[in-house]
């Protein structure tokens, strides 16, 4: 008996819960190359900018205890070549494809959701709010829950409504929910989480930072329990909103630590570095776990782990067979 | 391109030392197979519920077909990867992942070239030696590190080149000084075609500078710091004249490691080129 692992983007169904995260697994070739992107749930680009863009001098890495800083700084070709070369590419193979989303200004993500708009194999958009907002002094979007609801606002009006938005959130917030509230008033069909924390490392041996842009984001099992944090609270306080859960998943138990915080999906992104295999076997991790556990849908375990102490593990009724 | 490279868990047939370096030969078939001279792979260090989560790279030494395909690895000590490396023992296990990147183009007559080696950038050389040789190729050899011993392959060498020049900064060895200060007089000597170097980056700008000063063709294998190997981190960026003239960030594990030395824009390693695609203010084509 194998469990029913689909899980639903707000009406978007996919086959199975394991993404990949944005900015972790390239253009989805290099990933392929070990294996198919459309066994994935989805793929998630790295976040598209507007015009192409360099991104961050080297070195724009460091490994910490656990974890990993980095300031790519959103290297990529810019939408067009993104749209030319890469999203074909993705649809050829069959794959669902979330298209992430970076700008500096509300204007800029607007333009960039009215581009995606129509352009074929889009299964979502998800909007990195972890973006210098250039009208407010460089302060990121993510952290300003007005903020974050307009650049969410604008982006949900220029989508074609049958593709969902996500908002994705930073966890260097004083209040996750209320920022994660704004972007649903906001019009946010889903949310995910986290994005990388800023992180600082120096190298004392040449007593500077290590890395060339002083401060990075930190990723990997280090930030896992501030993803667990976030997860919970958030899906706590909006228990009907789909919550794509990341931050150091490396295996099938830390998708299902997620997923009984709330997340109906989780996303890979760091561990790809360290295993091509990566979505796969947390895939098949988290399916056998499940099974260990009496569970015939993921969906009776999103959020278990919320239910009062004492109680049973709820069996819901299955609508199919339902007279209602 | 690399074709398609695999991650196998190898096992370690043999550990030995080689003066300041360790070799480590592992039974990893499926790589051994697909290996040509510059490729590269990844280990994963540490062990299960490792708390290093980036690969390291190391460039293929040598691959051989017993046990199905073996890969030699060589590389010096630096820190916690290298050490725990440095601590496997024959029949333990290691996660590997290749054959990785663009390897060395070979020339398609026989021409003569030189090797040129900075310290544990020797590694790939000789497989390359062996390939160029079997073009009917002649190779002269310069070999360089701080001191004697890490000076690597020197006997190797001498068997394989037709000449061998090595170069100590301390004089312990060969000549004092650095493998740079000696190539211009074995590319004259040798009346050499072409040349190949790897090395650190310092070194790679000084071969590419004296390559192009005597207007042969270069081919350099770049060391950036790498994450994944794979092309989807994309930290191990060095900033590359195309074809188009256009300069581009690109990345080292999957455009690279080998590059064109006069394509590499050295000077500017560590920055972002103001006329780079992309570069903050800068061009939008
Ligand atoms: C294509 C390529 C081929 C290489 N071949 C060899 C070889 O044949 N022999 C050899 O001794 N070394 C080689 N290196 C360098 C080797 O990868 C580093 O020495 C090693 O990663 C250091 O790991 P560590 O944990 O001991 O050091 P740490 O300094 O603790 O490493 C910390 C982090 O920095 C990264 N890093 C540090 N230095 C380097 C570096 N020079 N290059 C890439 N990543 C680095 C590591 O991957 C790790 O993520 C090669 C590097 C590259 C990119
Ligand atoms: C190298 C790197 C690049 C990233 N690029 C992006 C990006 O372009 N857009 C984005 O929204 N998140 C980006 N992220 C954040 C990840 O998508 C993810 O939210 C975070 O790394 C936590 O998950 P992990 O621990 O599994 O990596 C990046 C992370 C890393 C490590
Ligand atoms: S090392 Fe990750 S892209 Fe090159």
């Amino acid at each position: 008996m194998t469990a029913d692992l689909r899980t639903y983007l707000a009406h978007v169904e996919l086959p199975n819960p394991v993404l990949t995260a944005s900015g972790c697994g390239g253009t989805g070739r290099e990933l392929a190359q070990f294996s198919d992107v459309h066994r994935l749930g989805a793929f998630v680009t790295r976040s598209i900018t507007m015009a192409p863009r360099a991104g961050r001098p080297t070195p724009r890495m460091a490994e910490t205890p656990s974890g990993l800083l980095n300031a790519v700084g959103l290297q990529g070709p810019g939408v067009e070549a993104f749209l030319e070369r890469e999203l074909p590419w993705l649809a050829e193979r069959g794959a669902r494809t979330v298209v992430s989303i970076g700008g500096g200004t509300v204007t800029e993500y607007t333009a960039l959701a009215r581009r995606l708009a129509g352009v074929d194999g889009i299964t979502a958009v998800e909007i990195n709010l972890s973006c210098p907002n250039v009208e407010d002094r460089g302060r990121v979007f993510a952290r300003d829950g007005a903020a974050a609801a307009e650049v969410v606002a604008s982006v949900r009006a220029a989508t074609p409504y049958e593709v969902p938005v996500i908002a994705k959130l930073s966890p260097d917030v004083a209040d996750v929910v209320a920022v994660a509230r704004a972007c649903v008033d906001g019009g946010a069909d889903a949310l995910a989480m986290i994005n990388t924390p800023v992180g600082m490392s120096i190298d004392v041996d040449t007593m500077r930072p290590s890395l060339a842009a002083g401060t990075g984001g930190l990723s990997g099992p280090a930030v896992r329990p501030l993803a667990v944090r976030c997860v919970w609270q958030v899906h706590a306080a909006l228990p009907g909103v789909p919550i794509i859960g990341m931050g150091g998943v490396s295996t099938g138990r830390d998708a299902l630590e997620l997923v009984l915080a709330g997340a109906c999906a989780v996303a890979v992104g760091t561990a790809l570095f360290h295993d091509p295999y990566a979505c796969p076997r947390v895939l098949r991790e988290l399916e056998e776990l499940l099974q260990e556990r009496g569970f015939d849908r993921l969906a009776d375990a999103v959020g278990l782990a919320h239910r009062p102490a004492g109680a049973q593990p709820r069996k819901r009724t299955d609508l199919e067979e339902s007279s209602l | 391109m690399a074709g398609s490279p695999v991650q196998v868990t190898g096992t370690v047939l043999t550990t030995r030392r080689v003066d300041a370096y360790h070799a480590l030969t592992v039974v990893a078939p499926g790589i051994a197979d697909r290996f040509r001279p510059g490729h590269f792979v990844t280990v994963a260090v540490g062990g299960r519920d490792s708390s290093m989560l980036t690969r390291r790279a190391f460039t293929i030494h040598d691959v051989k077909p017993d046990y199905g395909g073996t890969v030699e690895l060589v590389f010096g000590v630096r820190g916690a990867g290298t050490a725990w490396l440095a601590d496997l023992r024959a029949r333990d296990t290691l996660d590997m992942v290749g054959p990785l990147g663009r390897p060395f183009p070979l020339p398609r007559d026989p021409c003569t070239c030189v090797l040129v080696g900075d310290e544990h950038g020797a590694a790939p050389l000789f497989a390359l030696g062996d390939a160029l040789q079997q073009r009917g190729c002649r190779i002269d050899f310069v070999l360089g590190a701080p001191s004697a011993d890490r000076v690597f392959g020197a006997l190797r060498a001498r068997r394989m080149g037709e000449t061998t020049t090595l170069t100590t900064e301390d004089g312990s060895l060969g000549m004092r000084g650095k493998v740079t200060d000696v190539l211009p007089g074995v590319i004259a000597d040798a009346r050499a075609d072409a040349v190949y170097a790897c090395g650190p980056m310092d070194t790679l700008r000084g071969v590419t500078a004296v390559a192009v000063e005597l207007g042969i063709p270069v081919q350099v294998a770049v060391e950036e710091s790498m994450a994944c190997g794979i092309g989807v981190c994309m930290t191990c960026v060095v900033p590359v004249i195309g074809d188009d003239g256009v300069t581009r960030m690109v990345r080292a594990c999957t455009e690279g490691p080998v590059f064109r030395g006069e394509r590499v824009r050295f000077d500017d390693v560590g920055t972002i080129p103001f006329d780079a695609l992309g570069a903050p203010g800068g061009r939008h084509v």
